[in-house]
This record gives C-alpha cells, structure tokens and sequence, in this order.
C-alpha cells in the first residue's frame, strides 16, 4: 500500500526520472512547479497531461522547448476538466477497439486556483460528475498570479490583492474562499484529498492513491507563490508549512465518503505568526483592522473544528459508485 | 448503389456520421440540432455503434472535449447550432489552430436577441475567421454525403483541419427528404481508417498547444493559413471520388441556368431551391437569369467566382445574416472577389430570411426585378432587408 511510504524518508523512493524538468521558466520559489515535479513522481511516465492555461503552462511549454516528458495539451483557460474527458474517452473507445494496446494510463488534468475554482468550475464539475477516470490537481496559490495577484475565489478573507487592494478605507477581500474541496467531495467521487507542497511525501502518496482509482479523484494542493504571498523566495516552504501548522490548510483526504485526517495538527501556531510573514496580510496589523484578525482565526477555527466532527464521526459520507463511473457508453 | 429511404435530414446526419464509425462523440442539446445527437446516443446505445458518448455539461465542454479526445487520435464528432456555435466560438479557433480533424455538423440558427430558434446564417458568419473549413448543404442528400467527405478531407495528412457541414436549421434540419444512404462498401473504399500524424501517446510524448511567443506566432498562423487554402485540392479529389463512387457530383462553386444569364443570384444553402423555383418561372417568361452558389464557404472560391460572374450584367446577392451596421456579409466577400476585375459587375444586396422569416417564391422574384433595374444601367441600390416592415 502507498500510504506505508509516509512511514520512511521516501526519498529515495521516488523515481529519479524527472518528468517535468528543470530548466523552465518558472519564478524562483515557485510552488507549484514543485507540486508537478513531485506529482509527477508519483504518477509516472504513463501519464497524459491537460494543462490549463496559466502559470504552469507558460512556464513550461514556450515553443520549441519544453518541460514535459510526458504527452502533454493544453487547450484554453476554463477547461483542463473537458479536454481530460475527451482523451479519457477516446483513450477507452480506442483501447476497446484495438487500435492502441490496452494498458493503464493516468489522464491528468492540472490548473491553478482560478482556472479550477472560478472560470473552470462547471467544466470541472461536469467531469467529475460524469465520472471520467481521470485525475484533477488545482494547484492554489489564492489568486490569479499569472496575470499579476488579482482576487480568485480561492483569496482568503482579508488578503490585498491586485483587484482587492487594501486602502486607506478597506481591508482587502471581503469575502473567504470558496471551499473547492468541499465542492469536489459534493461529487461523491472515489476519491478526494487536500494537500500541500510543504508535505511533499503526503502530496505524492496521495496523487499515487487517485491514480490507483477506478473512477475521478481529485486534489487540491496548496501552492505558495512568493510574489502574490510577499515573502522571500527561499521562505515558500516555511510559508506553507505554516499554512498547515496554523489549521488553516488541513491535510486531509475523503475515500469513498470517508473523511480522514492524514495530519493531525494538536497544538496549532497561531494564524498572526503566519500572516504576519506576507504582505499580503501586512495591514491586518494595523489598529483598525485587528478585528479583521480575529475574525480569520474563528474562520479557521471553526473549519477545522467542522472537519474534525467528520473525522471523528468515522462515518461514511456518502458511497461511491466505482462499478458506475467512467462506464458511459 | 446505397439504399433510398426517407428520413428526417437531421437522422440522416446521425447516420451519416455513424457510417462514418466515428470514435467520440461530445455534445449538448441545443434546437434545432438536437435530433443528431439524440439520434447518434441511441445508435451507441442500441449496440450499432462501438463509441463513446460524452454527454458534457455545454458547448465549450463539447468543443473542448472534442479537442481532448481528436489530439487522443480518436474519429470525433459534434452537432450544435447558434447559441451553442457562438459558446464555442473561443474554442473554435483552437481546434484549428492545433490542427485537429474534428468533424462539426451546424444546424444553422438565428443569434439572440431576441432569442430566436429559427433558420438563418446568422451563427456561422459569425465563425468565418475561425480558420475551419465550411461547406454548405442545400439538401438532405448533401448533409448526409458532407459528412464522409469532411472526415476525409478533414484527416487527409496535407489537410488536418476541422470541418463544419452547415445546413439550415428546421427548413433543413426537421424535414424529411429521400436520401440514398451509402452503402458499407462505398463507405471503405472513399474514407480510410483514421491514421493521425501524432497523438498523445505515452510511448512517444510530445507537447500540444505551447505558448507561441511573437517570434513564432506570425509563421503559425501563415501555416495555418496556408494549409485551410492547400486544402483546396483535396476537397476536389475527394468530390471526384465521390463522384466515382457514390456517382453524386460536388463542386465549390455551383451553377444553375447560367449558361446565357446576365443577371444572376448568388445564394448559399437551403434558400437555392426556392431560387432555383423562381429562375425556373423567369426563365418561362424569357428573362435571362441563373443562380450561382456556394457550397465551398471557407477556403473561399475566389477564382471560381469570378469565373462565374465576371461579365455578367449585374449579381443579386441573397444573404442570410446582418452584418449589423455594415449589411450582408457574403456580399461583402463576393464585391471584394470581383473589385478591379475587367467585367466586374454591380452587385445589389438583399438580407433575406432572418430568424426564420420565410423567402417564398415571389421574394426571388422581386429580387430579380431590383436586379434587372441595375443590370440595364441603374443605380445600384443600397442593400435592403427583404419583406421588412418599417
């Protein structure tokens, strides 16, 4: 079983073979080039990518060169979850026909934040409800830092951004993030889990366990991006260790409607101690937004005490139906 | 010699494309062309067919998952009309731009506002410059033969481009016409297996759809550019064979009564056989008039365009969208297929038919009589909205 991996120093575990390579155009300290590297450990070489237009596309994929050792396609923005449902069906029809050798391969659908949760979210909803056998990875950096660090839906409540600037009168977002998650779990696919790239062993182990579904799974991973974060480059890790530390990221996962926590944060730090390191949250320090910090920590306080009842409940949420998905035809 | 039945053209259309034994197919309901999709669902569900159906969630998912499932190397189809064309719109132009052969039946739809299910060509103007390859139905039979012949053109090596078969929507769509559907025989000899250049494959992994940086970007396009206009030479070796084999002749540019005519209409679709009514009553009455139409929209006939109409008296061009605030956009294309040409001939515009408003007999008549005016040395007259109330 894959989850035996998290009890050794992995690694040497995980394959040498890079297929996504160095050698891109991604920023220093970037997270999500990491959470490819290390998903795609995990995943290996049979795996077809549908990358959705963003960061990690452009990073990667600037003509003649690119960063993928593996078929890859990117099609537009809002629709990584579609192009995946096209390759996954047509992957089936052909192998049913004879015309390519049957054989397992991971179709893997990858986006950030926005183009999962906001613009994507109907074509990923759309997917995941038919029941492709196919994987989505959001990796979340909490906000659209492509086009540079406007709002997403994924922005937590009080961070300044391009499109949600703190000012002389205002906070920064109003609103808190959309729990994708959750939104995913809604589906009742096979399997669902939160991750984060700070736990790197647990991020791999959980793409190898999507992989291993009959049916869609979906992961939805913290990603830092020093830029739209404001921190240095070298401190991303700490960033979102920290973001786990605090109970604000918990790292969990739901298999066939049961919810476990993968690690359980006891004694939390608190959430100034990582706010307090971006800028993004730099004015949430001042006197008259202090309040606006108390209400985060009930936020996340209150989300996290939500998810430890589930855990706790040890009660299946919901069946999936393997032997239904990715049955069409 | 194929089998003649009577059937509905849009289930002639389904037919079509399951004679065609097409792997995926990805679509979403929209009037009037649903009766394709539900028609090729029962097909796969009756056991006739060994494909998948992919019932997505919307018109940018369908064309989305088309792109998916066409790079995968599978024979891909999709129907959709107006609303559903224009929500594609964004995707359109990657299809084309990745060089996928998707094969796109359009039951063509008047655009909101104000929502109108209709018939007129109002949604494919719209997609002129979405680098497909469109071709024009005027009839049941061409619907169902455009199908094979779009597969084929469409994954002919030189080619590699999508294809959308355009035919009205309702005046077409949901009548029923005798139409000889092929038989297997004839299907294996005019269309090959589907063999793609390249396909996701994990044994050999290439990158699809990279970012293209301005150095690059201007050679892509003229690529592009170049083969939709290359693929003009396959479109006719694939109608001569489908003249030789189904014994039914295409040609981009098609004439009727023309051999004498000094005004003639230039039409496209559905509409051609009204005209071709309303020529047959002129013509009884000795007015030297003929129709030459268009079936080959994109690449654009040019040279065969002006060989039909240069020295004629005067055009009378019929189109069935707006250009709005400029007027018929296939009048456009036609003045600027003749400007500076020796024998260029004046062209009088008509808008006609819009959101299914009908053109009867009598309209191509007084149509004429517009035309035979310029034709005898009057003023060309700005363009005009047939049967409009003002």
């Amino acid at each position: 079983m894959s989850t035996q991996l998290l009890n050794v120093y992995a690694a040497k575990l995980l394959p040498e073979q890079e297929l996504f390579a160095s050698g891109h155009r991604a920023c220093q300290g970037c997270a999500p080039a990491l959470v490819l590297r290390y998903a795609m450990k995990a995943l290996g070489p049979d795996t077809i990518v549908c990358n959705a237009t963003g960061c990690m596309e452009i990073i990667s994929s600037s003509y003649p060169e690119t960063a993928w050792g593996v078929p890859w396609m990117h099609v537009a923005f809002e629709n990584a979850a579609a192009v995946a449902s096209g390759v996954e069906a047509s992957l089936k029809v052909l192998m049913r026909k004879g015309r390519i050798p049957q054989r397992r391969i991971t179709v893997l659908a990858q986006g950030g934040d926005g183009a999962t949760l906001d613009i994507g979210l109907q074509a990923l909803s759309g997917a995941l409800e038919r029941g492709h056998n196919f994987i989505y990875m959001c990796y979340d950096n909490e906000a659209y830092m492509n086009t540079g660090i406007q709002r997403s839906g994924a922005t937590p409540f009080g961070a300044s951004t391009t499109t949600s600037p703190a000012g002389r009168k205002d906070f920064g977002k109003h609103q808190s993030r959309k729990d994708l998650t959750a939104i995913a779990v809604a589906h009742h696919v096979p399997y669902v889990a939160q991750a984060a790239i700070s736990h790197w062993q647990d991020l791999s182990d959980k793409a190898l366990k999507a992989s291993q579904q009959q049916g869609p799974a979906f992961l939805n991973v913290l990603s830092g991006c020093p830029l739209g974060w404001g921190h240095e480059t070298k401190d991303t890790i700490e960033m979102v260790r920290l973001a786990v530390e605090t109970r604000y990221w918990p790292l969990y996962e739901v298999l066939d409607g049961h919810f476990r926590l993968n690690y359980d944060v006891r004694t939390p730090v608190p959430l100034e101690d990582w706010l307090s390191r971006q800028t993004r949250f730099r004015h949430l320090f001042q006197t008259e937004n202090k309040e606006h910090l108390r209400e985060l920590q009930a936020l996340v306080d209150l989300e996290w005490e939500i998810l430890a009842e589930r855990v706790k409940a040890g009660a299946q949420f919901f069946k999936a139906r393997p032997e239904l998905v990715g049955g069409m035809a | 010699m194929g089998t003649r039945k009577g059937m509905e053209v849009s289930i002639g259309v389904a037919e079509s494309a399951a004679m065609c034994d097409v792997d995926v197919i990805a679509a979403y309901p929209i009037t009037p062309q649903t009766h394709i999709v539900e028609h090729l669902s029962e097909i796969v569900a009756d056991g006739h067919l060994d494909a998948e159906f992919v019932p997505v969630e919307s018109e940018h998912s369908a064309m989305s998952c088309c792109c998916g499932s066409s790079q995968a190397g599978a024979r891909t189809f999709t129907a959709t009309s107006s609303q559903g064309l224009e929500l594609m719109h964004e995707i359109l132009y990657v299809a084309s731009g990745m060089r996928l052969p998707i094969v796109m039946a359009v039951a063509n739809r008047a655009l909101s506002a104000p929502i109108n299910i209709w018939n007129d060509h109002g949604d494919i103007m719209a997609c002129r410059d979405t680098g497909w390859i469109m071709v024009f139905a005027e009839n049941g039979q061409e619907a169902f033969d455009l199908v094979p012949f779009a597969f084929r053109v469409a994954e002919d090596a030189k080619v590699q481009l999508p294809i959308m078969v355009n035919f009205d929507g309702f005046i077409l769509s949901h009548v029923i016409e005798p139409i000889v559907v092929w038989d297997r025989s004839e299907v294996q000899k005019f269309l090959p297996p589907f063999k793609p250049a390249q396909r996701l494959d994990v044994d050999n992994p290439w990158t699809f759809g990279p970012v293209g940086i301005p150095d690059i970007y201007s050679e892509t396009r003229m690529a592009h550019n170049e083969a939709l206009k290359g693929s003009r030479a396959v479109i006719e070796q694939a109608w001569d064979e489908l003249h030789a084999v189904v014994g039914r002749r295409y040609r981009a540019v098609e004439e009727y009564e023309t051999a004498d005519a000094e005004v003639v209409f230039f039409t496209m679709g559905g509409v051609t056989e009204t005209c071709m009514t309303a020529v047959k009553a002129l013509r009884a009455k000795g007015k030297k008039v003929g129709i030459v139409h268009l079936r080959l929209f994109r690449p654009f006939p040019e040279e065969d365009l002006r060989k039909a109409l240069l020295g004629r008296k005067a055009v009378v061009c019929v189109d069935r969208a707006l250009s709005t605030g400029f007027g018929g956009p296939i009048a456009s294309e036609v003045k600027s297929a003749l400007y500076g040409h020796a024998g260029a001939p004046p062209v009088v515009e008509f808008i006609a038919g819009l959101g299914g408003r009908d053109v009867k007999i009598q309209d191509f008549i007084d149509m004429y009589e517009e035309g035979a005016k310029v034709a005898a040395g009057g003023p060309v007259p700005p363009y005009k909205l047939v049967g409009v109330r003002e």
